[in-house]
């Protein structure tokens, strides 16, 4: 097979993968009393998955991608309570948003070393998330932004109590954005992505624009986080100040981790490991469920996260 | 508005005592520690217990929350952070955000959510007026300022004139070629650490009053030391110090002047530095 056809069919979606999707857009009929849950979980994922493109794809650590999704979270809120209570309509002007903030912020992560990057992506969103407490006549400051009310989506399908066209709606946003980005990984831009990732000045030296890219990506990574915010402000109908939050950038991180960076599916996995992890410790120790997780982040550090996903090679050293 | 300047600076020394070790740790061993806070909430609790329990004076307490967490740092390097040294960014970063949520949630369960309070003695507690009241100065505040100064002056000294000093310079510089000149890189890390954690410890026992002192207080101040030395700079000790106090005096004013902006004007000018000079302000390695 030459190289060409090789990736040309690397970017296609696998059998098992079809599968799975079709496994999961099935999800809310299998389980309708869940269908809260899954719209939530769907929703993280591809938060996770937003993350997963600068993280997995263009290596940039970043503390602070809650800016991106609290952004989004706001805008769909606001858009829906005060201009128009179309769904579709308010992730369009969510994902516009987030991404115009991305490509200010962007400008901040292409220059310096890690800890300038974790710093500016840090400050952020403790930026915004002072900025909405104290514009409480817009956002409702520490109460949160309440009353919205969403219009059916395409017009047709009217959100219900038990989640279930919520759950059918981010489902569906999130397999759109899932098969729009198994293309883009897999194009040149993906591709010239990873050799940015794995080394940014012989990507330099063979012809790659890396600062535009870079640019490129974080620009699209914010505006998908936007996207999973707009999400969640539209099912929940509801919006506050802890879509900002240190915990919720910290969270995603850990989930893209446990579920693998750079193959998309990481942020799925690791969204529907992390939920269930924390349902069952804060079943069991409701307040100090947070002890449990940063000795999961320890342990899983201390041994190593990639053989987290090679069980076959935990014996042998590294 | 000179009772101001006085608050601000000495709010930025407490922060270039709390940070200080974070610098060292990140410019030695390449390493983001975001647990740092946790050192300084472990120095802020022994004080805490011991006075209430062994009824110990402030003043005893305050050198052995150094001693405390200078101990606990160096076992923690000892048995954890030595083997992320060499790890990815993404790595460190999560390990020690896993232990800080662990320092946080076991300080929750062993002492309890609420804010604790520290009994300054009699002498600390007054007030200075000077210039019919233009300039106000909480003694212990001004405690704060002189122990602050004395600290960073010996650790000048401690870091220029002294054989430890120079070693730990020539590890900052180059780790290998320390090494192979004969430097025990590791031992330097190992009582660096520990004394990095230590002063930490301290800064969190005598800013307790100051600054608060609650389960979340890792959480809460890890943004402003994390600024103190992105801002400042490893390579030296003056780049820390004058990021402190621009911090402290810009906080303080920042939150009196326009308390609606609140934390909002230090956030922006952190950004707005790093954008402008990445690597710091103070930095060597900036153009």
């Amino acid at each position: 097979m030459s190289a060409a056809q090789r990736l040309r069919t690397m970017g296609q979606l696998r059998l098992w993968e079809v599968a799975v999707w079709i496994l999961l857009l099935a999800l809310p009929l299998l389980l309708p009393t869940h269908a809260l849950l899954i719209s939530e979980i769907t929703i993280i994922a591809l938060f996770a998955m937003s993350l997963d493109l600068i993280l997995g794809y263009a290596g940039i650590v970043s503390l602070g991608h809650a800016a991106f999704f609290g952004m989004g979270a706001y805008n769909a809120a606001l858009f829906a309570k005060h201009l128009n209570p179309d769904p579709l309509t308010g992730l369009v002007v969510a994902m516009a948003f987030s991404g115009v903030l991305g490509a200010v912020c962007s400008l901040g992560v292409l220059r310096g070393s890690d800890l300038t990057r974790i710093m500016v992506t840090l400050g952020v969103a403790l930026l915004l998330q002072e900025l909405a407490n104290k514009l409480d006549g817009l956002t409702g400051g520490a109460d949160g932004l309440q009353g919205v009310v969403m219009g059916p989506v395409f017009g047709h399908f009217e959100f219900d109590l038990f989640g279930q066209t919520a759950a059918w709606y981010a489902l569906g946003i999130t397999l759109l954005v899932f098969v729009m980005l198994r293309r883009l990984v897999h194009s040149p831009l993906g591709y010239s992505l990873q050799a940015i990732r794995d080394n940014r000045l012989r990507a330099l030296a063979i012809g790659i624009p890396v600062h535009a890219r870079l640019v490129v990506i974080y620009t699209l990574s914010a505006a998908l986080a936007g996207l999973a915010g707009g999400l969640q402000a539209q099912t929940t109908g509801f919006a506050s100040l802890d879509v900002f939050g240190f915990d919720r950038s910290a969270d995603v991180l850990l989930m893209l981790v446990i579920g693998g960076t750079g193959w998309l599916w990481g942020g799925l996995i690791g969204a529907v490991v992390f939920k269930t992890l924390h349902s069952v410790i804060s079943a069991w120790t409701p307040q100090y469920w947070t002890f449990w997780l940063g000795l999961f982040l320890v342990l899983l550090m201390m041994v190593g996260r990639e053989r987290l996903l090679r069980p076959w090679g935990w014996g042998r050293k590294s | 508005m000179l009772t101001l300047l006085f608050d601000g600076v000495a709010y930025g020394m407490l922060l270039f005592i709390l940070a200080i070790g974070l610098a060292v740790t990140l410019g030695l061993m390449n390493f983001i520690n975001l647990a740092h806070g946790a050192f300084a909430m472990a120095g802020g609790y022994t004080t805490v217990l011991l006075m209430q329990h062994a009824g110990l004076p402030f003043l005893v307490c305050v050198p052995l929350a150094f001693v405390v967490t200078a101990l606990l740092g160096g076992v923690m390097e000892f048995t954890l952070y030595r083997r992320m040294y060499d790890k990815p960014h993404l790595d460190q970063v999560l390990f020690s955000i896993g232990l800080t949520f662990m320092a946080v949630a076991l300080v929750d369960f062993f002492v309890g959510s609420t804010q604790q309070l520290i009994q300054l003695p009699e002498f600390l507690k007054g007030r200075t007026e000077l210039w019919d009241g233009a300039l106000g100065m909480g003694h212990y505040r001004l405690a704060i300022i002189l122990v602050c100064l004395v600290l960073a002056l010996v650790l000048q000294r401690l870091l220029v004139r002294t054989r430890f000093g120079a070693q730990l310079r020539a590890s900052v510089d180059n780790q290998r070629v320390a090494s192979g000149m004969g430097i025990h890189v590791h031992k330097i890390f190992l009582s660096t650490f520990a004394v990095g954690s230590g002063l930490a410890g301290l800064g969190g026992a005598l800013g307790a009053e100051v600054l608060g002192l609650d389960p979340t207080f890792p959480l809460k101040y890890m943004i402003y030391f994390l600024i103190v030395v992105a801002v400042g700079g490893t390579s030296t000790l003056s780049g820390p110090l004058l990021a402190a106090l621009l911090l402290g005096i810009a906080d303080v004013a920042g939150k009196y002047y326009v308390p609606k902006l609140g934390a909002f004007i230090v956030y922006s000018l952190m950004i707005l530095i790093l954008m402008w000079r990445p690597q710091g302000l103070f930095s060597r390695d900036g153009q």
